[in-house]
């Protein structure tokens, strides 16, 4: 597809350059204004994205050298994995804006401006076809969330911002090393290039280990998510919704586009491991969410739950598991991103996330409380909504991948239900505390609550057209992984055997 | 002897522009215009020479002083260095008012044995090249007036230097002994390994000792912090930067016999390691940001040896490139620290809170450069790090890379504090006097950050001119 310009590109650096258009302006809300025609212009900019072709090809392909005696290049392009990831983070961007409209009154100006940074790194992330470019705008991303959660963020947001960048970067440093070791081995770094060829067994079980931690932590799996509740509850909402909506997606999509295709046997010999973590963040985090008491820390422990779901159905490898995968990461941003953008509305009017400090909105704010109840709905899988979609899929995939894999998720789907009901109900019907005065939403809240709300229907009802954009993709994915995953000869890697072997080739070519 | 004056202007230029200072220097303290008006116009102009001298090629005095594009490139890169240090050091709070023109002409003097450092392809040679560049230095360090630290800086300075240089000149005296050359060139075909010419091996790891020295690389580095803390923050831009690239310089000339596999190698591979886990641990503790900078300094050194240990074009290149980086990022941060420290205190992590609001530009611009430092995208440092990783992979060192991986973890949280402290903390009551906000300071924060930035973005020119030089060594 041509459209006689660089649509991939557009989409990077238009937030970029409209981000450095705010060092001219002073007013805060001049500024707001400014932030929010530019997130309208990057949604138009995206319409030639619309004519995708339902095909498992790389499309809106951009290709030119970097630093050619190294190989790196210039390549962005998507397919159906991340074509889907790309509009979310452009949806989310105009939300974001609406949502701190009046949330975020200091540093106005610098707050907008990691807003477009962050999206712009996002959508990097999800076109790039071009490991180290990938790796640039994996990690370019870290700088503008780190800032979000330092400066705009609750009490302890200090402690909450360090703990998730060091963790985040701790373990992307190690996929660094990966992604050398893959151009060394592959002689490229371009990624459809390098999901041609087969590496061997020993050179896959470290590369993957190496990007999975990177990936896990990032999703977040359990036991490496102990920065997301921190990182969720600190953060100002804005912040809150792009970690839920889009960075959690980031781990998952790189299962899916490096670790699956790259390293298939390795990703086989620790598909039983990876569901064992699965299925421990989907019971953990529902657990661990029941007894909370701060909503926010609520919601971010779900998403780890939910996330289980996510890496569970990709382990599965079959068909209805990497569908639910891939559509499950869809709706958890839409979903999750809601839930957070209605937390913010609490918050603002009563300057606490406590559950005790918000309850009985149900008489004072009917208009909250319909949006909440569906999303809450959408949240646990409810029929009708597009959460039910994406969990079915992946139970449907655990029953078909063995029977017992779908009986030990059924408790993760009714604690769900469990810990939404528990705070709905609360929030709805408790004793009123200081809700007695609060005012019902206003046509701003309305304007980008509705959003989010018109995607849970719409997808719930109607899927079809969605999975006709993931279904050639994942068919080639599955397919691929099928063919290779066979080709290279298992092999326990133990470092002490290898190292007694080499011992004995070096004294062999001595004598 | 041959001799060829056209081909080494640069050396030539900054050898008349230190004789302009030293007769500044001699002549009466009122002499108009003082120093400061006119030397960041000399600095810039002797860049200006050097870069129309980047192709120059030939070797001269008796093929001791070799020009190729190793030597320029970094005669280049030491002539930029030597601008923004000048430029930096203008405003110098603490420097007494008649000691201006010695200063200038002492570091003019060690940018020149600098930049003579990096032509230099014969041992003696060498060794007088690093005294030159060394000595000036030994003076300049304790030109701090009012602080007692600065004559214990330049005591250790000194110090370890004769010790280190000491080092040197022995070893250089059995790799006379047992080889029968100084030439580089000449003793790249003489056996390394330690089988068989164990005095060989010997004495070139005690001649390096002169190059970790200058480099600060473990276990050579006691100096640094010290030093860096008891200098001048202008000064400590000078000495945390310019006096690695001949350093590196000649450490590049050297590693065109060092093979890996060979003993040698593998012991600069081992200190690099020692040395960025020394630097980093080291720097975690630290609350002086100068000290900080210092230890940091000690790890980058380690980094650097990932690329020469890899043996091949693109090691040295890479090497190369990320020293070039390393002198632009720490400028940066240097270039920061001073106008921040208006009065020339030293600065504490607790003296940048508040940046953001009191300087929001140069809070910006330490930013920058602390997590290009850190080596984070889209900036210089990741990529200067990415060049380094992928050359010494598969070459035998992956260890070493992993070494410098997980290193790279372990450095977020010191250079993330410095962010830290400048953006998420509130300014204290005595925040000390208000940082310099004037179009000067603004100008040259911007112009570095954007520096880091840009080349960041877009390696590919200066690297590329880095591979020719690494292969011009290696043919």
């Amino acid at each position: 597809m041509d459209f006689g310009y660089p649509v991939l590109t557009l989409l990077i650096f238009f937030p970029l350059v409209a981000a450095c258009g705010l060092f001219f302006i002073r007013a805060p809300q001049v500024v707001r204004t400014y932030t929010m025609a530019a997130s309208l212009i990057e949604l138009l900019l995206a319409i030639p994205t619309l004519g995708f072709q339902f095909n498992a090809d790389f499309q809106f392909v951009e290709r030119i050298p970097w630093v050619a005696k190294w190989g790196l290049e210039y390549y962005l392009a998507v397919d159906g994995i991340s074509i889907l990831m790309v509009w979310l983070s452009l949806v989310v961007l105009p939300l974001c804006v609406m949502c701190s409209w009046t949330y975020i009154g200091k540093r106005v100006k610098e707050f907008h401006f990691c807003l477009l940074f962050m999206t712009a790194a996002c959508v990097g992330v999800f076109c790039a076809m071009d490991f180290v470019l990938f790796y640039v705008f994996w990690e370019a991303m870290l700088i503008p969330m780190y800032l979000l959660i330092a400066v705009w963020g609750g009490d302890d947001r200090k402690y909450a911002s360090i703990k998730f960048f060091l963790y985040t970067l701790a373990g992307s440093t190690l996929l660094l090393a990966a992604i050398v070791a893959f151009r060394i081995s592959g002689g490229t770094f371009a990624i459809p290039e390098l999901m041609t060829q087969t590496f061997g067994f020993r050179f896959q079980f470290w590369a993957f280990l190496a990007m999975a931690l990177a990936f896990a932590i990032k999703v977040p799996m359990f036991p490496f998510h102990t920065w997301l509740p921190a990182a969720h509850v600190q953060a100002p909402a804005a912040g809150s919704v792009i970690l839920a909506a889009v960075l959690l997606k980031m781990g998952t999509y790189g299962f899916l586009r490096f670790c699956l295709p790259l390293t298939p046997a390795a990703s086989e010999y620790f598909a039983p491991m990876m569901i064992a973590i699965s299925i421990a963040s989907i019971l953990y985090g529902g657990a661990i969410a029941l007894g909370q008491s701060d909503i926010k820390k609520l919601i971010a422990y779900s998403s780890v739950a939910h996330m289980g779901f996510v890496t569970l159905g990709i382990f599965l490898f079959n068909m209805r598991g990497v569908q639910g995968a891939l559509f499950q990461m869809l709706n958890h941003g839409i979903i999750t991103g809601a839930l957070f953008m209605m937390i913010g509305c609490v918050y603002e009017r009563s300057h606490s996330r406590e559950i005790s400090h918000n309850m009985g909105m149900g008489k004072y704010m009917p208009g909250f409380m319909a949006f909440w109840g569906l999303y809450a709905l959408a949240s646990f899988g409810f029929p009708g909504t597009n959460g039910f979609v994406g969990e079915m899929l992946v139970f449907v995939g655990a029953f078909k991948h063995a029977i017992w894999l779908g009986m030990a998720i059924v408790p993760g789907a009714l604690l769900g239900a469990a810990y939404m009901f528990r705070v709905s109900l609360k929030m709805a019907w408790g004793v009123p505390g200081t809700a007695k005065g609060w005012k019902d939403l206003n046509a701003r809240e309305y304007m980008y609550l509705i959003v989010p709300a018109v995607f849970v229907l719409y997808i719930g009802l109607n899927p079809a057209i969605f999975f006709k954009v993931i279904d050639p993709s994942v068919q080639k994915l599955l397919k691929d992984f099928d063919s290779r995953r066979q080709i290279v000869q298992v092999e326990t890697v133990q470092p002490l055997e290898t190292a007694a072997r080499n011992l004995d080739s070096v004294l062999a070519a001595r004598q | 002897m041959n001799f060829n004056p056209v081909l080494i202007v640069p050396e030539l230029y900054f050898l008349a522009l230190v004789l302009v200072l030293l007769v500044q220097a001699l002549g009466p303290r009122d002499w108009h215009p003082h120093v400061e008006r006119w030397i960041p116009y000399g600095a810039g102009l002797g860049f200006m020479v050097t870069m129309t001298a980047y192709h120059a090629h030939g070797s001269m005095f008796w093929d001791v002083y070799k020009l190729d594009m190793m030597s320029q490139f970094f005669k280049i890169v030491i002539a930029f260095g030597f601008f923004v240090a000048v430029v930096n050091a203008t405003r110098q709070p603490t420097l007494e008012e008649g000691k201006r023109s010695d200063y200038f002409m002492l570091l003019g003097f060690s940018a020149l044995g600098l930049m003579m450092l990096s032509s230099a392809v014969e041992l003696i040679t060498v060794y007088l090249a690093l005294e030159l560049a060394s000595y000036s230095l030994y003076a300049v360090i304790p030109l701090r007036s009012r602080d007692k630290g600065a004559a214990e800086a330049a005591i250790k300075y000194i110090l370890f230097g004769a010790v280190a240089t000491a080092l040197a000149l022995y070893g250089l005296s059995y790799i006379m002994a047992v080889q029968h050359t100084t030439y580089i060139s000449e003793l790249v075909s003489k056996p390394w390994h330690f089988a068989d010419a164990p005095m060989a091996v010997v004495g070139l790891s005690l001649f390096l000792a002169g190059m970790f020295y200058k480099l600060a690389l473990f276990p050579f580095h006691f100096w640094c912090p010290d030093v860096y803390q008891g200098a001048s923050n202008e000064t400590a831009a000078y000495v945390a930067t310019l006096p690695k690239m001949g350093a590196v310089v000649v450490l590049v000339r050297l590693a065109a016999f060092l093979k890996p596999g060979l003993e040698i190698t593998s012991i600069l591979a081992v200190l690099g390691a020692a040395s960025m886990t020394f630097g980093n641990l080291s720097a975690l503790a630290q609350t002086d940001l100068k000290r900080i900078l210092g230890f940091s300094s000690v790890a980058h050194a380690g980094y650097i040896m990932v690329g020469l240990v890899s043996g091949s074009a693109e090691g040295l290149a890479a090497a190369a490139f990320y020293a070039m980086s390393y002198l632009i990022m720490n400028l940066l941060v240097f270039w920061v620290v001073s106008r921040i420290a208006v009065d020339g205190r030293n600065l504490r992590l607790a003296d940048l809170n508040g940046l953001h609001k009191r300087a929001p530009a140069l809070a910006f611009a330490l930013a920058a450069g602390a997590f290009a430092l850190v080596g984070l995208p889209p900036t210089i440092g990741f990529i200067g790090k990415f060049f380094l990783i992928t050359s010494a992979w598969d070459h035998g060192y992956n260890w070493l890379v992993i070494t410098l991986v997980v290193n790279s973890a372990l450095a977020i949280y010191y250079y993330l504090s410095i962010v830290r402290h400048a953006y998420t903390e509130d300014a204290t009551q005595e925040a000390g006097p208000e940082p310099d906000k004037g179009p000067f300071s603004i100008a040259g924060a911007g112009l570095l950050a954007g520096a880091v930035l840009v080349v960041g973005m877009i390696p590919a020119p200066l690297f590329n001119f880095a591979v020719k030089a690494g292969e011009s060594l290696l043919q």
